[in-house]
This record gives C-alpha cells, structure tokens and sequence, in this order.
C-alpha cells in the first residue's frame, strides 16, 4: 500500500518539472544564454570605424582597462549617483512623512484614497513620455516660462536645458514626482503592521508625536527601509529614459545628465560589443555587489541585538 | 488646572498638524497632477494660441490636433496598436506562466526544488540591460530583429512575478483541493487550469495590470529592437519625436501626442486603481 502510494507520488512529482519546462527554456535562451554571451564579447574587440568592421579579436581585459582608465566611465556615474541621490533624498523624506500621517489613528485623514490614487498616479506613466512632457514644458518658449514671466518672477525666459543644475534638477524631480507615491505605500503597509500596543504604551508614557516617530516608527520600520533603498539604487543605477529623452541621448550640457545605461545604449546602438559587453559586465557587478553590501548592513544590527 | 492644560496644548497640537499634513498633501497632489493638467489644455489648443503664451482654460482644437497627429509623419495609429499587441501578450503570457511556474514549485516536490526556488530569487535582482548585448545578437542570429516576437516571448521567465504569485499560492491555495482533484481523476494539468488558475484570479488581475503597464512604458528594449517606423511601439515614436527637430513640430500635435500615450494608462488606472493601489504592497513590486 505504502509502496503504491510513494510510485502515485513520485509519478505526481514529475510534473515538477513539466510545469517548470517553459520558464526554464524562455530564462536559458532569452537571459542565460545572453548573459553568457556578454561577458564572452567583453574580451573581444569588436566594433565598426567607418565601413571597415574592426575585430573580433581576443583582447583580454583591454576592453575593461580602457573603460575604467578612460575617466568617461566615473563621470557616468557620477552623473548617475547625482542624480539619484538628488531625487531620493526628498523621495524619502516626503514617503516617511506620509506614511507616518497616513498611519497616525489620532490625525484621522480624510480622502486617505484619493490622496493615495493621486501620489501613485505618476509611477505608472511611461517614462519616456513623461519626460518628452517636460522637455516642452521647460522649454524656452514653454508653458513653465510663459507663467513664471506671467508673473513677474523673471523678466526673460529660463533656459533649463543649458544648465548643469537645471537638467540635472528636473531629472531628479522626474524621478521624485514618480517614484515617492510607490515608497509611500510601501512604508505605508511596514508602518501599519507595527503592533499599535507599542503605540498606545508610548501615548501612554506621554511621548509626543516626533518622539514615536524616532523611537518607535524608524527603528521599527529598518527592513523595509533597507528594502526601498536597496530596490531604489538598483533602479537608480539603471536610470535611463528620462534623461535619455530629456537630453536628447547625449546627456548634455557637457555630458552632466548622461547616466551610465545611456552611455551603454551607446555602445549597444553603435555596435561596439566588446566595450558594450565590458559595461555590462561592471554594472552586473556593482549591481550584484551594491545589493549584497546594504543586506548585510541591514541583517548585522539584528544578529547583535540577537 | 495642570492637566487641563496639557489636554488643551495636545489638543491644538493634533489641529495644527492636521492642518500641516492637508497643506503638504494637497501641494504634493498638485505637483503630481499639474504636469498632466497643462498637457491636457495644450493638446486643446493650436500652434497659434500657444506662442501667445498659456492660459489655463482649454480650447477648442482637440479634435484637430488628433487629426493631424493621425496624419502626420509619425505612424501613430500603428504604434498604439503596437503596443496594444505587445503589452496585452506579454500580460497574458507572462501571468500565465509565472503562476504555472509557481505551481511547479508550491505544489510538487523533486530533486531540483530547492535550487530552482533559490536560483529564481538570487537572478531576480539582474537588470535587464545588463544582458542587453547578448540578448540583441541572439536575436540578429535567430532572425527575429525587428519583429514584434523578442518583446512579447521573453515576458514568459518573470522572477519578480513568479515571486509574488508564489506567495500568492502559499496562503491561497489549498493542497487538500488538489488532493481532491486527484482522487476525482483529474490529471495535473487539467488540475493547473481548472482549479489553481480560478483560485489565482485576483493575483493574476494584478500582476496583468502591472505587467502590461511596464510593457506599455517599456523603451530600452524596443528601441534597440524595432528599426521599422511602422513596427515600432508608442514610446519608441516619442523618442523620435525628441530627436526630430523639435521647434519645426506643431506644438499642437507635440502635446496631443504625448496625451495619445499617457492618457489611456491613467483612464485604466482611475478605473482599476483600487486594485493596483492595493497589489503595490501585497507583492515586492520594483520601488
């Protein structure tokens, strides 16, 4: 009976593998096998000058030597970190600050959804639109300026896009306006799941509202912080239409809004593989060793006070 | 005396911070929908009006704009049902297969579980641009550049939404249903389709919602992919209407333009934003 019963499962079990068949075959052949093939054209040169097709040819590490000796490269991302760091820091800051009235029982916020509905509302339109948006808008002879002559705070129109401050500015706005109502819901649901017993203690003690904030609220809320920065910077480092649109593809004035994928669009556009492929591979890399960083400072604070 | 006085101070305390939250709420509100606002009056108004400057009341060129832009140099028409295409295929087959996927994990137990369940969370982090080369000379070798395929195929393998279907299944769906199933004599896949697909419902509405927007929005991709202006998808005209001399264009057809792309997503989301509101927290969407 009990043999029966093991063949019908082991029989069951089989179907493990059946049902998985499709993502393996799709994963393998449309991201393992590229993969793959990245990092193997990294050490290849290989790319047009003019007509003449120059390469493959086996060039070890060259590829990556000039990439990280060229200077280009650390400009990128810099750019890159700017920018992000200018449109996280008010992301958070705004996403505590919601989430904390949001979950405050003694606030008692009206409209609560339709706050919700409008703040998340950004995050979902296409980036790149979003951005050609803005590009007329600050325009020289856009609505932005026509309004800000119109009322007297300057006398003629405002370049935006001759700028350094300004480009960079209105990305990392960009990015704030759509991405602050998707941290704020996800903090949100940490700060809802607190237990309110600590809360009522804490009232009960006579802590004022900032005090719970920074002694209860933040401490508690740790991982999910951790998690929104860590997602946050990964998306940061691949921050690639809005600028892109914005700048037109070549991240001008003088190259200050030109991220790191837009320099690897570059490469991938103008067929350079080897050094395309030695990009990649360093932004695997900082990708795979930023995560792992910032999960670990995350998981040390925890194991001490285990 | 003492007391009541704390009462009053905490009192007032609470009313001035209500009045500061709907103060920073309602700046926040307008600084997420004044964008769209101006872009909703100016597709109304033609070139003409617009060199006047702005005003904030719509006019009466809609239609006429929407006209042009149908008629312009930019096949338009086509990349909306480009996209259309793309973005409702890859909703369906990726939701599909990744609950599928998940089934195989949940419910069955063999050799290479565990593996595949910790190898499918450590590759979830991988960004896509990252395999971006190998991925375009794959598909230069196998014949599918410029076509509409590389787009919607790949959608089946989708660690993010495997993930969240998964758990999904661990507090929804029963084993003992599909023990019964099994004794009833249905076979594993009727079981997959008849039973565990029905129950997934809600998941499945999510992450359709979410898997079609970002497809929807999808521009690295396409661009490096579609080279023929009839095939390409909505944001990859946008793209070339930035990079086209942009103070030649009617500024008319420019912003009815950029309405044609955004404006669909937000009348989806108005109706569904209760759903999608709430599926941002249930699952580790991107943030």
């Amino acid at each position: 009976m009990e043999k029966n019963n093991n063949k019908a499962v082991i029989k069951y079990n089989r179907w493990g593998y059946i049902f998985l068949i499709p993502f393996v075959v799709t994963y393998v052949i449309f991201q393992l096998i590229p993969l793959c093939s990245t990092i193997y054209n990294s050490f290849f040169e290989n790319y047009r000058s003019g007509l003449t097709q120059i390469g493959p040819n086996f060039v070890g590490l060259e590829n990556y030597k000039a990439l990280l000796g060229g200077g280009e490269l650390l400009g990128y991302l810099k750019n890159t970190l700017i920018m992000w760091v200018l449109g996280f820091v008010p992301q958070i800051f705004f996403s505590l600050l919601l989430g904390a009235w949001f979950s405050d029982p003694a606030l008692r916020l009206k409209c609560q959804r339709f706050f919700k509905t409008v703040i998340y509302l950004p995050n979902l339109i296409m980036a790149s639109a979003f951005a050609m948006l803005f590009f007329t808008l600050f325009s020289d002879t856009g609505p932005v300026n026509d309004i800000l002559i119109g009322l007297g705070i300057i006398h003629q129109p405002y370049q935006f896009m001759i700028h350094v401050g300004s480009v960079r500015g209105l990305v990392a706005f960009m990015n704030f306006i759509m991405w602050f109502g998707n941290t704020t819901i996800l903090l949100l649901a940490g700060m809802l799941g607190i237990d309110s017993s600590l809360y009522e203690a804490a009232e009960v003690d006579g802590a004022s509202a900032t005090q719970i904030f920074y002694r209860i609220t933040l401490p508690l809320l740790k991982p999910i912080l951790l998690y929104v920065m860590v997602t946050s910077l990964i998306g940061g480092l691949q921050m690639f239409d809005v600028p892109q649109i914005l700048t037109n593809g070549n991240g001008d004035p003088m190259r200050s809004a030109m991220t790191m994928i837009m320099y690897l669009n570059k490469h991938l556009y103008s067929k350079n593989y080897g050094m395309g492929g030695a990009l990649s591979v360093l932004l695997f890399f900082v990708t795979g060793v930023l995560s792992i960083i910032i999960f670990k400072t995350m998981n040390q604070p925890e194991k001490e006070a285990k | 005396m003492d007391t009541m006085n704390y009462k009053a101070s905490r009192g007032m305390n609470i009313h001035a911070r209500r009045i500061i939250s709907y103060v920073v709420l309602v700046i926040l509100t307008v600084l997420c929908l004044i964008w769209f606002y101006i872009l909703m009056i100016n597709a109304t108004r033609s070139h003409g009006e617009m060199t006047r400057g702005f005003t904030p009341f719509p006019s009466t060129h809609l239609i006429e704009n929407l006209h042009n832009v149908m008629h312009g140099t930019l096949p338009i028409a086509a990349g909306m049902r480009n996209s259309i295409f793309v973005s409702v295929c890859c909703a369906i087959l990726c939701t599909y297969f990744s609950t599928m996927t998940a089934y195989a994990v949940h419910v069955y137990d063999f050799k290479l579980k565990k593996f595949m369940a910790t190898f499918i969370l450590a590759v979830m982090m991988i960004p896509g641009q990252v395999t971006a080369l190998g991925f375009l000379r794959l598909i230069d070798r196998i014949g599918m550049d410029d076509s509409l395929t590389p787009l919607i195929i790949p959608s089946i393998a989708s660690p993010i939404v495997y993930f969240y279907m998964k758990q999904y299944m661990e507090s929804n769906l029963p084993s003992s249903l599909i023990e019964a199933a099994r004794i009833d004599g249905s076979n594993e896949f009727k079981t997959f389709n008849w039973i565990c697909v029905p129950l997934m419902k809600p998941a499945i509405a999510v992450q359709a919602i979410f898997t079609f927007v970002s497809t929807w929005n999808n521009y690295f991709t396409p661009a490096l992919v579609l080279h023929t202006d009839t095939k390409k998808t909505l944001p990859v005209l946008i793209a070339q209407l930035r990079s086209a001399d942009f103070l030649k264009f009617d500024m008319g057809q420019v912003y009815a333009m950029i309405a044609f792309s955004i404006f669909p997503v937000i009348v989806v989301y108005l109706l569904l934003s209760k759903y999608i509101v709430g599926g941002v927290t249930a699952g580790g969407v991107k943030g």
